[in-house]
């Protein structure tokens, strides 16, 4: 697939690895963000590549891995409702909420679709008047132009029976938790480099100047993501920290300003609660106030449904790159994709399922 | 999730107001809404994370990236012997 192949070509990646080889001259803990880029690590061997003094370690781009037991619960229990269509992208279908979860629901006769594009919900609505139609919008700032369009335009079409829960996350405050905490490991950024198509960059250099470390806008080939990481160990064996885009051709310092005005139009920055770290303040998006009437939670009142994660995993360790999935006692054992014990065996995009999936348990 | 693909605008049309592109991701077809990226035209590659383009490919710096990469594969290997 032509702008997907020529990332992939291993004579390319040859020569980044040796220039990496090269530039090194001591040991770097690198983070990569996006769970789509833990991914593609995994797949490619690419941390069996690199030389032993690059360690990568996962960060929390996985939104899947990320949406609280609190929203799964109340997602859980719109679902189950008579007269409402509840829809999702496919991968939250899976997510196992306290006791349930939405492949069960629609087992016992719920209404629940896969839809590949929020528009299709919206569609639904439009096609089904007497139901409620209701969307869980949950994702990264990549995901978030999209859905809250899904509510522009129900509005624009003044349709009454589509709401959404949103439960949308931001990159920059849980990078920030990261870098403050007392134990952070981390001394370089992969910036996920579809969040940046919409953000840009101008959020990061603040976070590079503060903390003293580079950030990288870097892609999701294996070409791109060997030279983000050259480009982030070059900074760090000069002593250099900022920002540097990789991801060139999709990536500009002002984002898209048009999408971004449709979020801000939309939704609202709140504080949120990620699946295995905690709060975190000013990290979320939510519904704005004057447009309740679309927003699920209020207009089916599960607001009240509280649950506590249980400590059960080392899920949050993970996520803010202390500890790897194999250091997990629970891992390959009790915790395996098809019976997750937490948020990063959830999704196929946690850092546990790829490792998992690419048998990296006992290698490293 | 924040996957995102490739495709080619192969034709743009307007639905319920949203300007919505056909999108040829080698050789699969499938729509994609354009709203976010008024600039593409037919022939551009946009990215498409969840049925809407986010940005249009800079086909131009695709290509410089490639050729740098290639000068710096070309230099290493030479260097080896």
């Amino acid at each position: 697939m032509k702008y997907l192949d020529e990332f992939r070509d291993p004579e390319l990646a040859k020569g980044l690895l040796e220039e990496i080889r090269r530039t090194v001259t001591q040991p770097w803990t690198i983070m990569e963000i996006c769970g789509g880029q833990t991914h593609a690590i995994m797949r490619f061997g690419i941390d069996q590549l690199l030389p032993p003094e690059i360690t990568l370690v996962h960060g929390p781009g996985c939104p899947v891995c990320v949406t609280p037991l609190e929203t799964i619960d109340r997602a859980l229990a719109v679902a189950a409702r008579e007269n409402v269509i509840f829809t999702s992208f496919g991968d939250m279908l899976r997510v196992p909420g306290s006791r349930d979860d939405l492949f069960r629901v629609k087992s016992r006769g719920g209404d629940v679709r896969m839809v590949y594009s929020p528009l299709e919900a919206v569609k639904l609505a439009r096609e089904n008047p007497g139901k409620e139609v209701v969307f869980l919008a949950v994702g990264f700032e990549t995901t978030a132009p999209g859905n809250a369009m899904a509510v522009k335009q129900a509005a624009a079409e003044g349709l009454t029976n589509f709401s959404e829960i949103v439960s949308h996350v931001l990159v920059p405050p849980a990078m920030e938790a990261i870098l403050s905490s007392p134990d952070n490991l981390v001394q370089g950024f992969l910036a996920a480099g579809h969040v940046c198509t919409i953000m840009g960059w101008d959020e990061y250099e603040p976070i590079a100047a503060r903390y003293k470390v580079p950030i990288v806008p870097t892609g999701f080939e294996p070409v791109d993501i060997l030279e983000g990481i050259l480009k982030t160990v070059r900074l760090l064996e000069k002593g250099t920290p900022g920002v540097e885009n990789q991801y060139l051709r999709l990536v500009r310092e002002e984002g898209n300003p048009v999408a971004r005005a449709v979020v801000n139009e939309i939704y609202e920055v709140c504080d949120r609660k990620w699946r295995g770290i905690g709060m975190i303040p000013r990290s979320g998006l939510r519904i704005r106030d004057e447009l309740a009437a679309f927003d699920a939670e209020k207009k089916f009142r599960v607001e009240g449904i509280v649950t506590e994660e249980p400590e059960v995993c080392i899920a949050g360790e993970i996520l803010q790159g202390l500890k790897k999935p194999h250091e997990c006692p629970a891992f390959g054992k009790e915790c395996t994709p098809r019976t997750p014990l937490g948020a990063t065996m959830v999704s196929s995009e946690g850092a546990c399922a790829a490792y998992h999936k690419y048998s990296r348990k006992g290698l490293s | 999730m924040c996957l995102a693909v490739p495709g080619k605008v192969l034709e743009i049309t307007e639905e319920n107001g949203l300007a919505m592109g056909l999108i040829d991701f080698a050789g699969t077809r499938n729509k994609a809404c354009l709203t976010y990226t008024p600039e593409a035209g037919v022939g551009d590659f946009v990215i498409v994370h969840a049925g809407f383009a986010l940005q249009v490919l800079n086909e131009e710096e695709a290509a410089a990236s490639l050729k740098e990469l290639g000068r710096l594969a070309e230099f290493m290997e030479k260097d080896k012997t």
